[in-house]
């Protein structure tokens, strides 16, 4: 197979790309059942994603969170409708932007640090070492990847919404005048538990694409340490358009099941 | 009875052809390896060596031909089933590409984890030895950055034998290294040779060949030119064999 995408043209390379995502899928349904489940790697996975990933996360669910409010604040502000900032605001937070945006930091930051893990160790010969040594890289490597992205990236994103809804009522209070007691009752008005896990669902799917497709050009990167270097900046644009185009349909898919 | 004379075919490889594009790298390779016996595999950079160890192990897929092991064709099996093969057949790489989030004893006790129900103190012990063994005692916590190169291909060497594979293939374990370094690598390989071990050894380094081997095969133009006792590949007469033997490349 060749690999990188390079092969000739566009069409050729989203066919390659297609084909083996679907291949790195099937086999990670078969390893992701037969035991063992390298429960410590999950974990330390888990560690890597989440934990470390919590700073970043806070910083940006605090500016969005603000951002929405003065930008919601002084839009509505024209029509007379500034007391429903808080509406507003929670609901964008909860469905759309606390789990795109957490999403988007985390291709950026763990996508990429898959891909140049895997492809180091592809152009190491650490892969072919798995394989030499009769073990799966597949169970090895992407099953705690995947399974520790799709454990981590709902709860940061439950911590981002938090983090953003404060900083949403910290800029009602200061720069619209809007007290805290008001903006928590009219969001507590407002959200349903439907809008809070329709966003952590998202974020389960947008987990799948990040670390499937990591590993996928983790596994196919040629060329030495640029190779790495590429993979690395593929990786983060392609999950980000994963991320935004899947973020449509299940929109789309929410609307019709969950909000109606 | 020495190992060039024992009957015995432990490994076969029969017509193996193998392209990468328009690059044709084996155009009907065939060979066979004998229980208990080394032989070394030469051949200029580029001729296929590496490709062609690792084709049987199924790192890469030959386009046809057969690899015999045990009596099957390794080249009809699935992945999953060469698991179970690649326990049998080890694979000593060039860097030893030890997987560098792990410690040396991490490393070593991988495949004795992933393959067999010994309880820690056993894998410990496993461990202790096959350290002692390639001269590394000491050596459990640290990571493979913090390992000389001569001791990384040690390390390599070592997770590769621990599971007590009948064959194992050697690929360019010494290149790279300094003198004293190879003279300690050969002298482990020697080690397990006298062990019984049957393998494969894939270099440049003629000298260190020389001394281990058996029988020796040249590769050429994708075919085996010539395979036979080191002490016949010295006297031999071809002036391709002798220019391997001499050192210098004939072109």
């Amino acid at each position: 197979m060749s690999t990188n995408g390079s092969g000739s043209g566009p069409a050729n390379s989203l066919i390659e790309f297609s084909g083996g995502f679907a291949h790195l899928v099937r086999d990670v349904a078969r390893e992701i059942v037969r035991p063992p489940l390298y429960f410590r790697l999950i974990l330390d996975q888990v560690f890597h994603i989440g934990v470390n990933s919590f700073l970043l996360v806070a910083v940006t669910g605090l500016a969005s969170g603000s951002v929405m409010a003065l930008q919601f604040g002084f839009g509505l502000a024209k029509f007379g409708g500034t007391l429903y900032v808080p509406k507003i605001t929670s609901l964008s937070i909860l469905r759309e932007m606390g789990p795109v945006f957490t999403s988007l930091l985390v291709a950026g930051r763990i996508g990429s640090g898959i891909a140049a893990e895997v492809s180091s160790m592809k152009v190491t010969q650490q892969i072919d070492a798995i394989r030499a040594l009769g073990t799966s890289p597949v169970k090895r490597i992407v099953v705690p990847r995947l399974l520790a992205c799709m454990i981590a990236l709902p709860l940061l994103t439950l911590f981002a919404d938090y983090i953003a809804l404060w900083g949403a009522m910290i800029i009602c209070k200061v720069e619209l005048g809007i007290g805290q007691s008001f903006f928590i009752a009219k969001t507590l008005e407002t959200v349903k538990s439907a809008d809070l896990f329709s966003g952590m669902l998202k974020t389960v799917v947008f987990a799948f694409f990040i670390a499937i497709t990591a590993c996928w050009k983790g596994f196919n990167t040629e060329g030495g340490t640029e190779g790495v270097g590429n993979s690395t900046t593929w990786v983060v644009v392609t999950s980000s358009i994963f991320i935004l185009v899947s973020d449509f349909f299940l929109t789309k898919l929410f609307i019709i099941t969950l909000y109606t | 009875m020495s190992a060039h004379e024992s009957p015995e075919i432990v490994l076969e490889m029969r017509d193996v052809h193998k392209a990468f594009g328009a690059k044709v790298v084996h155009r009907g390779v065939s060979f066979s390896l004998r229980k208990g016996e080394m032989l070394g595999l030469f051949g200029g950079s580029g001729t296929g060596k590496s490709v062609l160890i690792r084709s049987i192990i199924g790192l890469e897929q030959p386009d046809r031909g057969e690899v015999l092991f045990e009596g099957r064709n390794l080249l009809t099996l699935t992945e999953r089933q060469l698991y179970k093969v690649r326990t049998k057949i080890g694979f000593v790489f060039q860097n030893g590409a030890l997987f560098d989030s792990l410690t040396v004893e991490e490393n070593l006790a991988y495949p004795l984890r992933a393959h067999t129900t010994l309880t820690d103190e056993e894998i410990q012990a496993r461990i202790e030895k096959m350290l002692e063994l390639i001269d590394m005692k000491g050596t459990n916590d640290l990571l493979p950055n913090e390992l000389s190169g001569g001791m990384q291909k040690r390390a390599g060497m070592a997770r590769a034998t621990i599971l007590e594979p009948s064959v194992i293939l050697f690929d360019e374990p010494t290149a790279g290294l300094d003198p004293v370094n190879t003279r300690r690598l050969t002298g482990n390989i020697t080690k397990l040779k006298d062990r019984g071990i049957t393998g494969i050894f894939v270099t440049h380094d003629i000298p260190a060949a020389f001394e281990i081997c058996d029988r020796v095969a040249i590769l050429r133009e994708g075919v085996i030119h010539v395979i036979d006792t080191v002490e016949n590949i010295k006297r031999s007469k071809d002036p391709f064999v002798q220019s391997f033997v001499q050192g210098a490349y004939y072109t």
